[in-house]
């Protein structure tokens, strides 16, 4: 089915998304409505246009395809589905996903997968083909974050404080365009096993957004985790 | 052999003429106090581990023993107290943030103490709870702001969702993991016998706890732990926690030492990991990021639940309760700096945020000045001792009181102060299944059930007494209170007269 959402208010909007039966769900001329997929499970939407914040919020199994730019907390607090953003991306993307993944196209802002965290077999995954803002992966508490610097530019891959207070999970970063880190952080060239983790990433991103995988593999990666996963052992004097 | 400068704080007093050696004592220390001494043939103690949380005294079969603050003093100092000394020398000797548990313990002034309830006498005639019916049903949630009517004249339904209390007291939160599996069943299983609500804290919701979903209230944090779909829907209501009262402006942190197998599936995260919540929501700088929150959340459950925002009171709180007023939450939730913790840095929690008295009585004001107080209900927490200071409350303009130190002492808890240890005697704020085992949920609950419905007795008794028989009438009802011991700025933030006036 498909839904012209032109300005009909978010809250009709989402409305008739939840109302209509069909798995597949296209809406068209999207236009910053907010919360769209908010929640959901087995369905697949493919929106053009803009979506407004919250896009994907709470995620729940389903898939969003997104033809355009999104703007904040896409993937929020989302537990399974996926994500797929051909532009740009807000600030707080992926902001305490706990599984699914989301993959951008283009850049993200500040605060990316800020507290992500894996839990048994769920793992968060957060690709960003350009580049990302500060705070990337702040309090990153599990899942893989994967920066591949495909915007042809020469800035580095994150902003500032990149993994700051990171207490578990890793950060993929690709080229040499490696981002000044905060202490507590370990930065090595990923190991074979890395490449192999790596691989299937790559593949997945090569596969949504038509690039080569060879292309986008043949370069330097390094890996950043952190070197604790209990940081304030020795912060406290309990009394 | 290294300088100890620190005495221990109390000691262990054990008549010899009593003690039977039977080790009880022994076996009930988690904190390794006693033990028995088979060359002295009499059991001993070392004090220096003891916190005073009455275990032992309590199960004494002999009433040998008894637990005394020590007269051992420093040098008497006005300024430098033995506590700041103390203290002084803890962080010297550890280079460590001091932490502590419950609420803030200073000296500060108790307004519930200074506030005095009316009565009725000759005209408006006191009313016998025992005998004529008494409302205390509180319904909490968005008042509608006029009656709408379709073509045909017909009522429009335009209520949102609401909570119903049967009584106006719910149970704040507290997560599983600061406290055990044994009190949240208790609290969860109270709820449901009394007809309020308990709150699951930040940490998720255990599966054996959905079924108290229709009496639970689940929370979202800046962790966002345990957060999902069926979690949200799970419960009566969603509270996003923006403060609380004992640690304002800091988020949480459980160690990784208590994140077992069950906590790291209710909160899902690996075991051993450490549990932060950052300070803020990194999606919220403003009122409107808070309502974006709101209204996703909305979203998520599809309008059906009402929406609670939890602040802690500090210097703007009516400011800031007139925001959140604005966000589309429900309810607002004002936590004071009494308000309990199971681990707070301890110079946070006795030197920031405000008394709930005076934040509640400017809220109030404020949401009344601005024409919105029906936009949301006001629930408040941070120290509620008992059904005076609930009616209090009520009468300073909550619509119901959140109670969490006075539920944990009706689950057995000696106000030890000593939580963020994790070796809690009484099986509360542990996770050691040996200590957890000590709480039986049955009597737990009966517990709480006692207290809250001798507290909704009483408070039916005193709104009787002031010839009020609904407590929509008690509600924001500031002439039943007089102020005693207050100067005129304490009076005319907290809107009453004088005692006499």
């Amino acid at each position: 089915m498909v839904i012209e959402a032109n300005q009909t208010y978010y809250q009709a909007l989402n409305e008739a998304i939840r109302a209509c039966p069909d798995t597949e769900v296209i809406v068209d001329r999207v236009l910053g409505q907010r919360y769209l997929g908010c929640g959901s499970s087995g369905r697949r939407f493919t929106l053009r246009g803009t979506p407004g914040n919250g896009l994907g919020q709470y995620l729940n199994g389903s898939t969003i395809e997104v033809y355009g730019n999104c703007q904040e907390a896409v993937g929020d607090t989302m537990n399974d589905g996926d994500i797929i953003v051909h532009g740009n991306c807000g600030d707080a993307c992926g902001y305490g996903m706990r599984g699914g993944s989301i993959f951008i196209e283009g850049n993200v802002g500040y605060r990316a997968g800020i507290h992500m965290k894996s839990y048994l077999d769920k793992s968060p995954l957060l690709v960003v083909g350009g580049v990302a803002g500060s705070f990337l992966g702040e309090y990153q508490a599990g899942g893989t974050i994967v920066v591949l610097g495909l915007d042809g530019t020469s800035e580095p891959l994150a902003g500032n404080f990149c993994g700051m207070g990171m207490y578990g999970g890793k950060i993929f970063l690709r080229g040499d365009r490696i981002p000044v880190l905060p202490r507590r952080l370990i930065l090595q060239e990923a190991s074979p096993e890395d490449r192999e983790e790596l691989r299937p990433i790559l593949e997945r991103f090569c596969r949504c957004f038509h690039r080569d995988l060879a292309e986008v593999s043949n370069a330097p990666f390094h890996v950043i985790t952190p070197d604790s996963a209990n940081p304030y052992k020795q912060l406290y004097a309990p009394y | 052999m290294a300088v100890r400068f620190l005495y221990p704080e109390f000691e262990v007093v054990r008549n010899q003429d009593r003690c039977v050696a039977c080790r009880a004592c022994e076996r009930q220390c988690a904190n390794e106090v006693h033990r028995y001494d088979p060359e002295l043939g009499c059991m001993v103690a070392d004090e220096s581990k003891c916190v005073n949380c009455h275990r032992c005294v309590s199960l004494c079969p002999t009433r040998a023993l008894k637990i005394v603050k020590t007269d051992h003093a420093f040098r008497e100092n006005g300024n430098w107290t033995g506590k700041a000394i103390t203290e002084v020398y803890r962080q010297a000797e550890t280079g460590g943030v001091l932490l502590s548990s419950m609420g803030n313990p200073e000296p500060y002034p108790i307004y519930w103490d200074k506030l005095l309830i009316n009565a009725s006498q000759v005209t408006n005639p006191s009313i016998d709870p025992l005998r004529e019916p008494m409302e205390t049903r509180t319904f909490l949630g968005k008042k509608p702001g006029g009656i709408q009517r379709d073509a045909q004249g017909r009522l429009i339904n335009n209520q949102t969702p609401q909570l119903e209390l049967s009584v106006p007291v719910m149970f704040s939160a507290m997560s599983y993991g600061s406290i055990s599996y044994n009190a949240h069943a208790s609290l969860a299983r109270a709820a449901q016998a009394l007809g309020t609500y308990y709150n699951t804290g930040e940490g998720g919701l255990h599966e054996d706890f959905y079924q108290y979903g229709p009496n639970t209230i689940v929370q979202v944090a800046s962790g966002r732990f345990g957060v999902h779909k069926d979690f949200l829907e799970a419960g009566a209501a969603i509270e996003i926690k923006m403060g609380q009262g004992a640690k304002p402006g800091i988020g949480g942190h459980l160690p990784g030492q208590k994140v077992g197998p069950d906590i790291s599936r209710t909160r899902m995260i690996p075991e051993g990991s450490d549990a932060i919540s950052p300070a803020p929501h990194h999606d919220i700088y403003s009122i409107e990021d808070l309502r974006q929150l709101v209204f996703s959340l909305k979203e998520a459950t599809e309008y059906k639940k009402p929406v609670i925002v939890k602040i802690a009171a500090v210097h703007n709180v009516a400011a800031i309760a007139s925001g959140v007023a604005r966000s589309g939450a429900d309810i607002i939730a004002i936590d004071g700096y009494r308000g309990g913790t199971g681990a707070a840095p301890t110079r946070i929690r006795d030197s920031v945020g405000i008394p709930i008295e005076l934040a509640l009585a400017a809220v109030d004001q404020r949401l009344r000045d601005e024409g919105i107080r029906d936009q949301v209900s006001v629930v408040i927490g941070g120290s509620v001792r008992s059904s005076a200071d609930l009616v209090k409350a009520i009468a300073l303009g909550a619509d119901a009181v959140y109670i969490a130190t006075a539920a944990l002492l009706a689950l057995g808890c000696h106000l030890c102060r000593t939580c963020q240890t994790g070796r809690c005697n009484w099986g509360i704020a542990t996770q050691r299944p040996d200590l957890v085992r000590r709480l039986n949920p049955d009597l737990g609950c009966q517990r709480l059930v006692n207290l809250v419905t001798a507290w909704d007795h009483e408070l039916k008794e005193m709104m009787g007494g002031m010839g009020i028989n609904s407590i929509e009438a008690l509600r924001g009802n500031r002439l039943m209170l007089r102020g005693i011991g207050l100067n005129q700025k304490e009076l005319d933030i907290l809107g009453v007269k004088y005692a006499g006036e």
